[in-house]
């Protein structure tokens, strides 16, 4: 399972990966599309959109589930990938890269540092597999 | 994950497991959701053939001079049949409501085996216990059998080769009663994916056994094993209803489209007079077929509107692999459920989806 090691990442399994100037693009970790399998919809929330932290984003359906996508931080939607609203599968294909799904501009970026490295992630997944 | 602990297993968990089945709890029972992945698994029941474990599936027998009056007063479809014909009928309360939708196979003169969900198990056995009465015996099989769905176009060619040719010509909703390897089992035309193919009641003992028989000889079939995901998107195609999703006791058959199933000349029967008030009444709602026109998933539970106003509810809904569109059910007043009436489908607030009412299966398998 591929876990970036730049990137940060929630217990909900959305990734973050930090742009410039406060502005932070998230995703679903390989973990998390793995485990959904078959992506076949996304449907994400607009730009403009002010959101809280863990609050939901937008909604990924699999052929056997539907699962919302908690926003890892705090701040307003810039945009949107509106690929990815075209052709879901690319979350399977390439969630780190062309399966992104929004990006949001932050005020405070110190919100951050509470979430796990590439390394805390890992441990955290491996911890997951064995229950 | 950490409940798998207090689940049950059925007679082929191994062989799921070694077969690489994503095991997820369902119904009390540790089962496979897929293996190699739903769309595959989904085209390959509609191009060649798959096997299912359903043995959670429950079986209760009704046995003895009186069965063939209490199995008509439980349902609302006629059991007076032949023996080696099945029969599908919903179970009712005195209200109307659908307490479980059963295949019931004529075993015997006297003698019939229902076939139930396996989330209602407990429930319709009580039910069926109260029913009889002590008038015929009610007896619970489900810990004896083995269930395993044999479905696809190429599945009876592998029936053929393990059951004989008898086996594989039956008509639907026929069955027969065989030897395997010593041990009697049931053949039976049914099924739940719409293609060919039929289910086998085989007892535990020799459950494994069939389960690699089937694989081995249907290699060159291109077999694989299914799991519970392509199973929901099979049936949903078919628009089949499942219980707990589309039907459950506070629905009755007469709108949830099964109105076929119920023969009000048969006699009496549980529920009758509800339905015979309902049907007098006028119905309100129908559970109804749509696809959505363009992008977007509806799910059970989704609200589906009329402008402004909240008309009704999702009860299934999911991509549908066949045809590369979204399709659900869900239940609408009457004016809502002509063919090619248009409502809206909330996707969890984000955005509303627009569908259109369409008639009959999603899927229909080329002539």
């Amino acid at each position: 399972m591929s876990v970036p090691k730049d990137y940060k990442f929630s217990e909900s399994h959305e990734w973050v990966r930090e742009e410039d100037d406060n502005i932070v693009t998230i995703g679903i970790t390989d973990y998390a599309q793995d485990k959904l399998g078959d992506i076949v919809a996304v449907e994400l929330r607009r730009v403009g959109d002010e959101v809280e932290r863990g609050e939901s984003v937008g909604n990924i359906d699999s052929q056997k589930s539907s699962s919302e996508i908690m926003s890892p931080v705090a701040g307003v939607i810039i945009e949107i990938n509106e690929d990815v609203e075209d052709d879901a599968g690319l979350v399977n294909s390439g969630p780190y890269e062309e399966g992104w799904l929004l990006r949001i501009e932050i005020e405070d970026a110190s919100q951050l540092e509470d979430l796990m490295s590439a390394e805390d992630y890992e441990e955290y997944i491996g911890t997951l597999e064995d229950e | 994950m950490s409940h798998t602990g207090d689940l049950k297993k059925t007679a082929l968990f191994d062989d799921v497991v070694k077969a690489g089945g994503k095991m997820v709890p369902f119904a009390g029972y540790s089962m496979p959701v897929q293996f190699e992945g739903i769309i595959k698994e989904h085209h390959r029941v509609r191009t060649h053939v798959g096997i299912f474990d359903v043995s959670h599936m429950g079986q209760i027998l009704f046995r003895g001079p009186n069965a063939e009056k209490i199995v008509q007063k439980v349902t609302t479809n006629s059991m007076a049949c032949e023996v080696g014909r099945a029969v599908y009928s919903p179970v009712l309360l005195p209200d109307g409501g659908i307490i479980d939708d059963v295949i019931f196979y004529r075993t015997g003169e006297t003698e019939w085996l229902a076939c139930v969900n396996a989330s209602n198990k407990e429930k319709d056995f009580a039910w069926f216990v109260k029913q009889a009465d002590g008038e015929c015996e009610v007896i619970d099989q489900s810990d004896l059998y083995a269930q395993i769905a044999i479905q696809g176009p190429k599945a009876p060619t592998l029936i053929s080769r393990i059951f004989g040719a008898k086996a594989a010509e039956l008509r639907p909703f026929s069955f027969i009663e065989l030897d395997y390897k010593g041990a009697n089992c049931i053949v039976a035309a049914t099924g739940y994916t719409g293609e060919a193919g039929g289910e086998v009641y085989v007892p535990n003992e020799v459950a494994s056994d069939l389960w690699k028989e089937l694989l081995a000889k249907g290699e060159d079939l291109e077999i694989a094993p299914i799991g519970l995901g392509a199973r929901d998107s099979l049936r949903l195609e078919m628009r089949y209803s499942l219980y707990g999703n589309d039907i459950d006791e506070t629905t009755n058959p007469l709108e949830a489209g099964l109105a076929w199933t119920v023969k009000f000349d048969k006699g009496d029967f549980i529920g009758k007079n509800a339905l015979v008030a309902q049907k007098e009444a006028g119905l309100k709602r129908r559970l109804v077929g749509f696809v959505i026109d363009g992008k977007g998933i509806a799910r059970q539970g989704y609200k589906i509107f009329s402008g402004d106003d909240e008309i009704g509810v999702v009860t299934s809904g999911a991509n549908s692999p066949s045809t590369g569109v979204a399709v659900g059910m869900g239940y609408v007043p009457v004016d809502f459920t002509k063919t090619d009436t248009r409502f809206d489908i909330d996707l969890k607030g984000l955005r509303r989806a627009p569908a259109v009412v369409v008639a009959g299966p999603f899927y229909k398998r080329e002539a």
